[in-house]
């Protein structure tokens, strides 16, 4: 019910919002849970494993009860905390797991079952039939328990990520957080500060007290103009620290536009990556339940979150409230409560010789033993001394004291340090460097404590980044008494004591547990999956580890907590992933060429990140096989285009160039003259194959290295590592050229022909011979022209700068369609490759050498270099090694299929008889069969031997001939023209 | 004799306006790497200066000069842009031609930090990255030269290849830092 003349919500604007499918009025900065607890609905959701009605045990983003679905459609998110969700006019939300309405949900009939539903039940249940545990058993029990649906599509949000910087990061803007901001602020440095709620103050907010003698939420507002008023504060509301991690990086999780109805380019959340020079860690703590029997009603909350609903949204969650506590802090509930004219039925205090605080009735001694309320909380049973009775009450607010939220300090693996006195988990110091923890995270309990540790923590941050402290930052005067406390963890008694309420974990859960040799936290925690869920725990591992502690009879230091991991709060996959939806997931790299090419209707396929085309249909064409078909003709019959742009393309200068060039090949280039190119092979340091290519020599001091397309970068990576690491006595200077130069491979008989239309001036064998390059004009523009071949063919490739490379592209192919030639793609390529038995990664996997390639003799013996010593160990020379061969099918129309298997006639398909395997395949038009490549063991040994290729996968047994892997033109004759 | 026509990497995708920032691509011009020999850096820098009125930059740094300028680019790196290098200059560096190898992209505008904290993971900020200052980084996945010359403007060199994806993805961000602004 709402309050008159409490909260901070804007009660001139109302707001309506669907919980499951009924209109819901609230105000303007209410939560869901805030305006239904508001409008008198408790209950709110159902349990994980029994469906019991549950409603919001807190205030905050620690909440394990109240999950709902929020949103429609793929959009939407389940499993988000009615706590955090603020309300606005068209939000839509819906509980989850249940089946048919919340209050008559039919899966509540597991509570019923609950005495066979504990610890382990289906590992020790669902043992037999085996199979019977992936399609039976796993589906039933996840559709019966279990949190929210996840949607099989999509989702359509776009969410974002960015990265931010600071001198100090405040996490947290409660009274520590706010002191270390405005210390920080004041002494000069830049800060980030972090607040997970929509509004800076913290427990200040939450709690009705003064500040300086005046009320703390006008403490807060002045404090946040004079954080303004330094210039040098970001506040980040609604921005949760997710996790620390090394060199003082922090993730965040920012609501951005959760608050308000989607809209286009809005981003809902973003993900933040902080680099903070210092930190501070003002992350205050989680108040604790307290297991009594049957404490999981709607209606039974914590103690300050009841004060957050009545002080922070002017609700009071029940007309008669009951508190039951084992602190002073909790006492002020009452106070609090009637202040605002909520009736009271009673305190009941755990401790004895307590005084009431105000004029409620004070039940000392007592323990609640029971309740009663099938979808809400109406009554409750307690024991004190030798006495028991009942209460009726609708709502019942518990404290079993504070947790402090160490979670952040614990991210780079320290453990919190047990404080036997303050009965907590305390920082251990220095957990991690650079973050200094302030307030109620580090056990200051009082208001005035929080605010001079954050004082405090400032100045420490200002002092490690060599700041003096500021003047002018005093001290406000507050409340300066944090009570006293009795740990209360668990009252025993008849029913089930719940410890995580996301979970259903009861305290007989974790009893059984140590019972059955359990007793590792660690252990515990996995077989009662207590501490797990989207909550991980917050409420209840405390609880469960002083029970477990108690159940072994160990202390709670020797028991130790489970390990605290990021993230601090649930993170949707979305914003984790945020940017790399669709064609976000990689860059893509397109040529000059590609709006040729498309517009010819070239379907394109993905090199690495490039985009090249796969061939070019023409008109009457029905099938890839035609034009490739087609195109490989054209090129051995007449002339074809392509775009070679893609292979990585370096610039190697200096006048140690060549010695460097000596040592990253196996084979010599500082022989090579000016003008000429060379084919060439790289180890890695490993002796197997790295890459291959032609290398040019433009210059006394100067060559361009030519990769294949796959390898350029790594590539690129090995010669920085060369020069840099291994070779720093050579004056040498490499860089990428790749995307500057435009380059097409023109091939094909009529390949000078056409290239002499270009030409400003028309070359010939004597002036251009094979293996020739040079610069030449084209049209006028400066370019380079190169004599190789990778098509066997009489070919050039011709390079221009690249803004030049559509232009020049459509020419080429529009002089070649004129000489009956044209432009063609992946596919023909790799047929006239695999016909002249040209390598590419296909073949050089990395698991190759050039003994197995039949390239032994390009290891220069004059010369060392990079994994010259690692190839000549005898292994890898051996003779029976899996070695390139060409094949052929014996019939000729049999099926070749890369990846297929090799295996001697006769021997049974299995892998222990493997031969070796196909690696490359296509069909020739030009020998009118298909033909591979292949690695077989003892390779160039079998050259006419019959054998079998069988594909398993695809289902295809071929015989085929081991043959030379050059199938067309093997002396070379054409290429050389 | 025919003509080529000459096409900049972002030939038709810019520009684009959202909000108060801008995205251009800057008229193309003369780019090219100098890369020191060894021991020549301080001969390197005088050679420059003589030729063309800028020193190599320090790491991190970029020297203009009216329409000229340098930018560090790498270890023993930087790009001379606006004009192509003296001969000279040969004698005491690697000189490589990068002109067409980079779309060179404008982003200007108030909130032009705002959208590059969603993509770039360096600090760029006044007091991190004050005016003359280059930094090699990465949009997103790509690699990029971004250089700030000063006020609200940044100049963002990826790869020639990769111009449509960084035009889509600092789009895409100044549109979601617009819609924020406007929350």
């Amino acid at each position: 019910m709402r309050v008159d003349g409490r909260g901070l919500i804007d009660r001139s604007q109302p707001v309506t919002f669907k919980f499951d499918g009924r209109s819901v009025t609230g105000y303007k900065g209410d939560t869901v849970a805030s305006a239904l607890l508001g409008k008198g609905v408790r209950l709110m959701a159902r349990s994980f494993k029994y469906h019991r009605p549950r409603g919001v045990l807190t205030a905050g983003s620690e909440e394990p009860n109240a999950l709902l679905e929020v949103g429609q459609g793929a959009a939407m998110t389940p499993n988000t905390r009615a706590t955090v969700q603020e309300i606005y006019s068209g939000l839509t939300v819906q509980s989850q797991n249940r089946i048919g309405p919340l209050d008559r949900d039919l899966l509540s009939i597991n509570d019923a079952l609950w005495p066979f539903l504990s610890a382990g039940f289906y590992y020790k249940t669902f043992m037999w039939p085996r199979a019977f545990w992936e399609k039976l058993y796993e589906p039933v029990i996840r559709r019966a328990a279990g949190l929210g649906r996840i949607t099989r599509d999509a989702s359509p949000e776009r969410h974002e990520k960015a990265f931010a910087f600071c001198d100090v990061l405040v996490i947290g803007g409660g009274p520590a957080g706010l002191m270390a901001a405005l210390t920080a602020a004041k002494g000069g440095a830049d800060v980030i500060l972090a607040e997970e709620t929509p509004e800076l103050g913290g427990r200040l907010l939450s709690d009705g007290q003064e500040i300086d003698g005046t009320p703390a939420a006008y403490w807060v507002e002045d404090i946040v103009k004079e954080l303004q008023a330094t210039g040098r504060v970001r506040v980040m509301t609604r921005t949760t620290v997710t996790g620390a991690y090394d060199d003082g990086s922090y993730g965040a999780l920012e609501r951005v536009a959760r608050h308000v109805a989607p809209a286009d380019d809005l981003p809902p959340e973003c993900f933040w990556r902080i680099r903070a020079r210092q930190a501070v860690l003002a992350a205050g703590a989680h108040e604790r339940p307290i297991a009594f029997p049957m404490n999981d009603r709607p209606g039974i909350m914590l103690a300050g979150a009841v004060r957050t609903y009545l002080n922070r949204y002017g609700v009071s969650p029940g007309r008669n409230v009951t508190i039951f506590a084992t602190n002073d802090d909790a006492h002020r509930t009452a106070v609090e409560l009637m202040d605002a004219g909520v009736k009271v039925a009673a305190v009941i205090d755990s401790r004895t010789g307590v005084t009431a605080k105000g004029d409620y009735r004070l039940i000392e001694g007592g323990q609640v033993i029971g309740t009663k309320g099938r979808q809400g909380l109406r009554q409750i049973t307690y024991r004190a001394g030798s006495r028991t009775d009942t209460l009726i009450t609708d709502c019942l607010a518990m404290s079993g004291g504070w947790n402090p939220a160490v979670h952040l300090t614990c991210h780079l693996g320290a453990r919190p340090v047990w404080d036997a006195d303050a009965k907590m988990f305390l920082p251990a110091p220095g957990a991690v460097p650079g973050l200094t923890p302030a307030g109620s995270c580090n056990g200051a309990m009082s208001t005035a404590a929080c605010l001079s540790e954050g004082l405090e923590a400032g100045k420490a941050a200002l002092a490690a980044l060599g700041r003096p402290a500021p003047q002018g930052v005093s001290l406000p005067e507050a409340e300066d008494d944090p009570g006293r406390t009795q740990a209360l963890w668990y009252v025993e008694g008849k029913g089930r004591a719940w410890l995580d309420f996301a979970n259903d974990v009861t305290t007989k859960d974790v009893k059984l547990a140590a019972a059955e040799g359990y007793a590792s936290v660690e252990h515990m925690k996995r077989y009662t999956t207590q501490g797990m869920a989207p909550d991980q725990g917050k409420s209840s591992n405390i609880n469960a580890l002083a029970l477990l502690a108690d159940s072994t009879g160990r202390g709670i230091p020797e028991t130790g907590t489970t390990t605290y991991r990021p993230p601090f709060i649930p993170v949707t996959m979305g914003a984790m992933g945020a940017f790399a939806e669709g064609h976000g997931f990689a860059p893509e790299r397109r040529t000059t060429s590609d709006a040729a090419a498309r517009g010819r209707g070239a379907p394109m396929i993905e090199a690495g990140l490039w985009f090249r085309p796969s061939y070019f249909p023409a008109p009457g064409e029905t099938t890839w096989r035609e034009a490739c078909d087609r195109e490989v003709a054209m090129v051995r019959n007449a002339v074809g285009v392509v775009d070679v742009s893609t292979l990585g393309k370096i610039d190697i200068q200096g006048p140690d160039a060549g010695a460097f060039l000596d040592f990253v090949y196996t084979n010599m280039f500082s022989t090579l003259k000016v003008g000429r190119a060379r084919y060439g092979l790289m180890l890695r340091e490993d002796g197997h194959v790295m890459d291959d290519g032609t290398t040019a020599r433009l210059g006394d001091h100067h060559y361009v290295m030519t990769t294949t397309t796959a390898a350029a970068g790594q590539v690129m990576a090995h010669l920085e590592f060369v020069a840099q690491g291994l070779r720093p006595d050579l004056d040498v200077r490499i860089i990428s050229a790749t995307e500057q130069w435009a380059q097409f491979s023109v091939a094909g008989p009529l390949s000078r022909e056409l290239l002499n239309g270009v030409l400003d001036q028309p070359i010939d064998d004597e002036s251009f011979p094979f293996m020739a390059c040079g610069a030449v004009k084209v049209h006028g523009v400066t370019g380079r022209l190169f004599r190789i071949s990778f098509s066997g063919e009489h070919a050039y490739e011709i390079a221009v700068p690249a803004r030049y490379g559509d232009a020049l592209y459509r020419d080429l192919v529009a002089r070649a369609e004129a000489l009956g030639g044209g432009a063609y793609g992946m596919e023909a390529l790799n047929v006239l490759r695999i016909e002249k038995g040209f390598i590419t990664h296909s073949e050089i996997h990395g698991r190759v050498t050039a003994h197995d390639i039949g390239m032994q003799r390009m290891l220069s013996q004059k010369k060392d270099f990079v994994g010259k010593a690692a190839a000549a160990r005898p292994g890898l020379l051996e003779p029976g090694r899996e070695r390139l061969v060409g094949l052929r099918p014996v019939e000729a129309e049999g099926r070749l299929t890369a990846g297929a298997r090799l295996f001697k006639e006769g021997d049974p398909h299995k892998r222990v008889l493997d031969q070796g395997y196909v690696t490359s395949v296509g069909y020739s038009p030009t020998l009118g069969h298909m033909i591979g490549l292949g690695f077989l063991r003892h390779g160039p040994e079998c050259e006419g031997q019959e054998i079998v290729m069988v594909d398993h996968l695809r289902k295809v047994k071929t015989r085929v001939q081991v043959v030379n892997p050059v199938f067309f033109d093997p002396d070379g004759g054409r290429a050389r023209g | 004799m025919a003509e080529l026509m000459a096409k900049s990497p972002a030939h038709g995708l810019t520009p684009v306006a959202v909000g108060g920032v801008t995205l251009s691509e800057a008229p193309m011009r003369p780019v090219w790497a100098v890369m020191p020999w060894r021991g020549k850096g301080a001969a390197l820098s005088r050679a420059l200066e003589q030729a063309h009125g800028l020193g190599f930059p320090e790491p991190g740094a970029m020297i203009t000069s009216g329409q000229l300028g340098i930018a560090w680019s790498g270890l023993d790196q930087a790009f001379l842009m606006g004009v192509e290098p003296d001969a000279a200059l040969a004698e005491h560096a690697a000189l490589t031609d990068q002109s067409d190898a980079w779309t060179q992209l404008v982003l200007e505008g108030a909130a032009v930090r705002d959208v590059l904290a969603r993509w770039v993971p360096v600090d760029l900020s006044p007091a991190a990255c004050p005016p003359g200052s280059a930094r090699r980084s990465l949009v997103g996945h790509m690699s990029a030269l971004i250089l700030h010359p000063g006020g609200d403007r940044f100049e963002v060199l990826v790869f020639r290849s990769m111009a449509g994806t960084a035009v889509h993805e600092l789009t895409r961000a100044m549109r979601a830092v617009a819609a924020r602004e406007a929350l």
